[in-house]
């Protein structure tokens, strides 16, 4: 599937977007001018990685500061321990599009039980 | 530099075990722990764990397959540290030689004089008092804490949620000024009374009354409590008492330089147990919270390998969070010194609150409830702001 994010222009570096896909996905512009998409959902608990602290390629969870590769997905340190996905970014006349991952997601447990109608 | 000790095996042990790997080290690396378990994360203790909506495995701290090669010493205490013999005493009488050591200690949860041997009155700082508590709570009844702090107030914030009558007593006229000011931590701690949990506030506490088994807290003001649990939760101190005579100056924990070297050569200390000197504050800080004791061992091993002070950078303001009630909270920088905070977003009343704290108009300090996307803007403003 592949999703218009928005324009190149309208997301300032060092900046990021959530869209509301299930699940949402994020997308980073870099201070480096790369741009990329992850799951927005960090693996640990409920938070938003668009909501985080950006420094170069990695993202630090707004909560906790486990931090996410943006190019492989991979955390550094607990409290998270599961990677995110990462996702194919195309930037064609000025537009980012999103090819969002087929691989499953890895949702924290709280996320994947409301999904699920669960208990939240 | 052929062997390196660090003295305790939580968060700040490990992230200085990895860090010395990371870093190059590849000599001999023992890693000694006073408690019997693997590295585990804290913070759940008072939160999801003692809900019982985690179990000890999610604690684990090392990720699947991690080894560090290292030595672990596990359920043995250090009792000494032997500067001129530059080895580490064990309670089991052991020496570990090496050539550079990291003080990782930690804190250990203070306790109210005359509550030992009484049931039901408990602490809350270790994997074992929380399995201890996590038992009694399931049990029901009535609970009474003793210290409005963060754990305390997390320690209500779950008793409440799984159907405890809870009350909850501090000295202080306001619970959390100590870290957020008297404003925003009435604001925050109003986040008991809205659900119904009893707060009473400016009164200490005399003792604790019962038999075998606690069944009263005496406040000083002549009230009884009746309580079935009673948890304390009035601080932490350092572990360090083992390094008295060691010759690493001890004030408030191990008095550190901004790189974390202490005043002997080879030693450095970091997490709960180390007050460094800040350079934002122009002071000494021993910060008790999880992110320091994550970040800072990298500075601390580096002055270790390097032989010396390191240029160690400014490092960002501290940083905790705490959940109450389904609120998150979060925090960052120094409020001592603020002479205003301002509510910039939300309002009070919903607890839903960014709050800057200033110093002659520069923000030195930032309070979220639920507000983690400006908070984080917020605490990168910080970041540079005082850099
Ligand atoms: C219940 C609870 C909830 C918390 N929640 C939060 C939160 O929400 N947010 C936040 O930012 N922070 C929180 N914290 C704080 C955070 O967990 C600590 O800052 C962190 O654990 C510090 O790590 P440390 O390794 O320095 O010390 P510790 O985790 O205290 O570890 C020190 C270790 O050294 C051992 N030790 C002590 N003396 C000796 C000795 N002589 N020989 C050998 N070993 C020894 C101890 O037994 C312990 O295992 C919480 C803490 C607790 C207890
Ligand atoms: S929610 Fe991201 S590290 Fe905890």
């Amino acid at each position: 599937m592949m999703i218009p994010a928005c324009r190149l222009a309208d997301l300032p570096r060092g900046e990021a977007i959530r869209l509301d896909v299930e699940p949402p996905v994020s997308v980073f512009h870099t201070d480096d001018g790369e741009v990329f998409a992850i799951d927005d959902t960090c693996t640990h608990q409920d938070a938003s990685l668009a909501d985080g602290w950006l420094e170069g390629c990695e993202v630090e969870c707004p909560l906790h500061a486990s931090k996410f590769d943006l190019r492989t997905g991979a955390v550094d340190a607990p409290p998270a321990k599961l990677p995110v996905r990462t996702h194919e970014v195309v930037v064609e006349d000025g537009m980012i599009y999103v090819k969002v991952s087929t691989e499953a997601p890895n949702l924290p447990p709280c996320v994947s039980a409301r999904l699920a109608g669960g208990p939240a | 530099m052929r062997t390196v000790a660090v003295v305790g095996a939580s968060l700040a042990g490990l992230s200085a075990a990895r860090s010395l790997r990371k870093q190059g080290y590849d000599g001999r690396l023992v890693v000694i722990g006073d408690e019997p378990h693997r590295p585990y994360d804290r913070p759940p203790l008072s939160k999801e764990f003692l809900a019982g909506e985690v179990g000890e495995a999610d604690l684990v701290l090392e990720t699947d397959g991690e080894d560090l090669r290292a030595e672990w010493l596990l359920g043995t205490r250090a009792t000494g540290l032997d500067a001129r013999e530059r080895a580490v005493r064990l309670a089991d009488g052991r020496e570990i030689r090496a050539d550079g050591f990291v003080i990782a200690t930690g804190a250990a949860a203070r306790r109210l004089p005359g509550s030992d041997g009484l049931a039901g009155v408990h602490v809350l700082r270790t994997l074992d008092d929380a399995l201890a508590l996590r038992d009694e709570l399931a049990r029901g009844g009535r609970l009474v804490v003793i210290g409005g702090g963060f754990i305390g107030a997390e320690v209500a914030s779950t008793a409440y949620a799984l159907g405890l009558d809870v009350t909850v007593i501090e000295a202080a006229p306001t619970p959390l000024a100590g870290p957020l000011g008297a404003d925003m931590g009435t604001i925050v701690s109003g986040l008991h009374t809205d659900h119904g949990v009893r707060l009473l506030c400016g009164v200490g506490v005399k003792g604790l009354s019962g038999e075998s088994r606690v069944d009263a807290v005496l406040l000083e003001d002549g009230r009884t409590i009746p309580a079935d649990i009673v948890v304390v939760g009035v601080g932490a101190r350092p572990c360090v008492e083992w390094l008295e005579g060691s010759g690493v100056t001890l004030d408030n924990g191990v008095k550190c330089g901004a790189d974390g070297r202490s005043s002997l050569a080879g030693v450095v200390a970091v997490g709960d147990c180390a007050n460094w000197y800040d350079p934002r504050a122009g002071a000494h800080r021993r910060v008790e919270h999880w992110t320091g004791a994550l970040e800072r061992p990298a500075v601390a091993v580096a002055t270790l390998l390097a032989g010396g002070a390191v240029e160690s950078g400014v490092p960002r303001p501290p940083y905790f969070w705490s959940d109450q009630y389904g609120v998150k909270i979060q925090f960052a920088g120094h409020s001592v010194g603020a002479d205003s905070v301002t509510i910039e977003e939300g309002a009070a009343d919903d607890r839903n609150v960014l709050a800057v704290y200033r110093r002659a108009g520069e923000p030195v300090a930032v309070l979220g409830m639920n507000q983690p996307r400006l908070f984080t803007r917020w605490r990168k403003q910080l970041a540079a702001a005082t850099s």
